[in-house]
């Protein structure tokens, strides 16, 4: 679709506005609407968007999917262990207050940490999953013309 | 006064939207009008006061599903759906039975925003008085979700993270293998 160049223009000026949506949803969740999940799919849609019209090829450029598989699970990773080292320091599993020096820090930086994890995995897994579906070969469309063609 | 009616717009179009995906034969046509009525729907959630489940309609709903669709529909060969075939007694015995069912169950649904619905009776008045304090956070829906309800929100995370890993084992991972098939 490169020939086409008012797709590819307004694609080049909607992809940074997208992903600074995405940015100030995902930090600026505690004071406004918005969060971890809203976030990450805002910022996927706006790869998915330059896949779209670049192709996957040049989307895997970007971020390569080794790279996405691992964000997939550091995001996870990162939820569960902010939970886990509030384990460590108070016997409660996912207890914020622990983390910090007063308990209102240790629940921001909790919520924080969390919403990142959350981020990060929502993010990742939609472009996985995209990637998956828009990356299977054509071939099995050619096997089964004769038969879908009645 | 004002939101009653914009309530009332959307609401007739996402009827109208309804009905016109049921009429439609084209799949390609049904799929982008699935995303306009998740667009809808993402107005009528933004008119009843809840902006984050807004957002996420809009850009799950209408954006990544409705592009997930049509990948999938270059993938098939399939674009029309098989005309109907006529009168059918038990299908129409059945959607009717269902349709009774569900304008039964609507009974015992609360109004938006009634006070003494069960939902509001039990821990939210808490929430309402002690999260600014207890979390320092002041949107309420970010506390409750990411630490008092801390738990429930990471299981929706793997939830997340296994339908990735799910696809990606049925579908394999992308470009990666694309060529093996050929053989």
């Amino acid at each position: 679709m490169k020939e086409n160049i008012i797709l590819c223009i307004v694609t080049k000026l909607l992809i940074p506005l997208i992903i600074l949506f995405a940015l100030y949803v995902q930090f600026h969740g505690d004071y406004s609407p918005g969060g971890g999940f809203q976030a990450g799919v805002i910022f996927s849609s706006a790869l998915i968007l330059y896949r779209l019209i670049f192709g996957l090829e040049a989307g895997n450029e970007v971020i390569p999917r080794p790279v996405l598989k691992l964000f997939a699970s550091l995001g996870v990773l990162l939820y569960a262990g902010t939970g886990v080292a509030a384990l460590f320091m108070d016997n409660t599993f996912l207890n914020y207050s622990v983390l910090a020096d007063t308990p209102i820090h240790g629940q921001h930086m909790g919520i924080i940490l969390v919403e990142l994890g959350v981020g990060f995995t929502v993010s990742s897994t939609m472009l996985l999953i995209f990637d998956s579906f828009a990356g299977r070969p054509l071939t099995t469309k050619d096997a089964n013309t004769g038969e879908q063609d009645d | 006064m004002i939101d009653i009616a914009i309530s009332m717009v959307l609401l007739l179009f996402l009827i109208a939207m309804a009905v016109a995906i049921l009429r439609l034969r084209d799949i390609l046509a049904m799929a982008m009008m699935l995303g306009l009525y998740s667009l809808l729907m993402a107005g009528l959630f933004m008119v009843m006061d809840a902006p984050d489940v807004a957002f996420t309609e809009a850009a799950v709903g209408s954006g990544v599903s409705t592009v997930l669709l049509l990948v999938v529909l270059t993938l098939t060969k399939t674009r029309y759906e098989k005309d109907a075939v006529g009168f059918q007694g038990k299908p129409l015995i059945v959607v009717l039975l269902t349709g009774a069912a569900l304008l039964y169950g609507v009974h015992d649904i609360a109004l938006v925003g009634d006070i003494d619905a069960p939902a509001h009776q039990h821990v939210a008045d808490r929430y309402i008085a002690e999260a600014r304090n207890e979390t320092g956070v002041p949107n309420m829906v970010t506390a409750v979700l990411a630490s008092y309800r801390g738990f429930d929100t990471l299981g929706e995370v793997v939830v997340i993270f296994t339908a990735g890993v799910g696809v990606m084992l049925l579908l394999g991972s992308g470009t990666r293998r694309s060529r093996d098939k050929d053989v």
